[in-house]
């Protein structure tokens, strides 16, 4: 239990969405390109560091009975002050995530966090634990658009926000619309997490 | 009249809650090995998201706006939620112990289910009145019923498949929710407003 193994748990070993399976409706909703992911990853990042330290701070002070609606009420403050300060300096993409936003408020990551770790440890290790599990959230999302936006449109790393149109790989005529309607989320998920779990499972029979 | 219709069938079918805008996933993939409890979470959240929706309506459009304070719109919804839920909850356990016998542990799940949080703020942004927001809370909900019943059965039947090894469990119900979403785009061309004869 060091500070750095707290760090770097959430990134693979109990990486959020891949292994706990935990946020899902953000993670498919999304994910339909890069600088969607990796803004939506920021914001769940920021609001789970911020709500973990809090929560942990105040670990001794909440009474057990009415400890969720008090965490609930931390993690709603922190994603107003997210979501205000998206609307104001990127506004496109807080247009994109919309809903998504404010509903990082419900997202199950940040509440289990807040209900399984923050509330039982240090500040310390509270905020290396947000930082890793938010960072394995925002690679795991990061992954998924990636394969999204290349597959479903044919190019790489748009950003409206910037005005770029991003990298393009191959011609959108040749790209797979599928992909980015909400079965393409699902289906892509899917075997993410199916292909993930046969690579561990080869690795443990060759250490076995 | 015509307008409520095209809310209601738009909120069951064209923009089913979980196989188009994806509120709602972590109960539809949780709560869907068998049909009945999946039928029982159904059922409570109809219940929670109807009432929800005229709540948050006039929380938002009697408090929050005459107030100036519309940007506590997330804290103020998600409080009302879970003090709403706990309340269902108590009053379903006087009223009716059948009813929370069924409903029990479904019902404090339902507070982090995001499509009620997700029907409350929609409700807002799409402009609704009263009634339509009411129309909408319980549209969507019925929509996320049906999927997840369906779902239920399909899930029921798959048990018995051969699948493989590192598809078992949550990415075949993955892949399986995106084949129904499949089948659920085909209601995109369904023309609602001229069905109904609103302008």
């Amino acid at each position: 239990m060091s500070f750095t193994s707290q760090l770097t748990k959430g990134l693979v070993k109990e990486n959020p969405t891949f292994r706990i399976l935990l946020g899902m409706c953000p993670t498919l909703a999304v994910s339909l390109a890069i600088s969607n992911g990796i803004g939506m990853g920021i914001a769940a990042t920021f609001v789970l560091v911020g709500s973990n330290v809090i929560v942990s701070m105040l670990r001794n002070v909440i009474p057990s009975k009415i400890r969720i609606p008090c965490f609930i009420v931390v993690i709603a403050s922190f994603v107003t002050m997210v979501d205000l300060v998206m609307a104001a300096f990127v506004p496109k993409l807080h247009e994109v995530l919309g809903i998504f936003i404010p509903l990082i408020v419900v997202n199950c990551i940040i509440l289990a966090r807040a209900e399984a770790f923050a509330s039982k440890n240090g500040v310390m290790y509270s905020l290396a634990d947000g930082i890793g599990m938010g960072l394995g959230f925002t690679l795991a999302l990061t992954g998924l658009s990636a394969i999204r936006e290349l597959l479903g449109t044919g190019t790489l790393l748009a950003v409206p926000d910037f005005g770029f149109p991003g990298f393009k790989i191959f011609d959108r005529s040749l790209a797979a619309v599928m992909v980015i309607l909400p079965p393409g989320g699902f289906i892509t998920l899917g075997l993410l997490i199916g292909l993930l779990n046969s690579l561990t499972r080869k690795k443990r029979k060759a250490h076995a | 009249m015509g307008e409520i219709l095209v809310i209601f069938f738009g909120g069951v079918l064209l923009n089913n809650f979980i196989l188009s805008r994806f509120l709602g996933i972590c109960p539809f993939i949780g709560v869907s090995k068998q049909v009945e409890t999946a039928t029982g979470m159904g059922m409570a959240v109809i219940f929670v998201m109807g009432v929800a929706s005229v709540v948050t309506w006039v929380v938002q459009q009697l408090i929050l706006v005459p107030l100036g304070l519309g940007y506590l719109q997330t804290i103020a919804f998600i409080l009302v939620i879970a003090a709403l839920v706990q309340l269902v909850e108590m009053v379903v356990q006087k009223v009716s112990p059948v009813l929370y016998r069924a409903l029990g542990i479904y019902l404090p799940l339902i507070t982090t289910n995001c499509a009620v949080l997700g029907v409350s703020i929609l409700n807002i942004t799409e402009k609704y009145n009263l009634l339509e927001a009411a129309v909408n809370g319980i549209a969507g909900a019925s929509g996320f019923t049906m999927a997840i019943v369906l779902f239920a059965a399909i899930r029921e039947r798959m048990e018995l498949s051969p699948i493989p090894d590192s598809l078992r469990g949550f990415p075949m119900a993955l892949i399986t929710a995106g084949l129904m979403s499949i089948a659920f785009l085909g209601f995109v061309g369904f023309r609602l407003k001229d069905l109904f004869g609103v302008m």
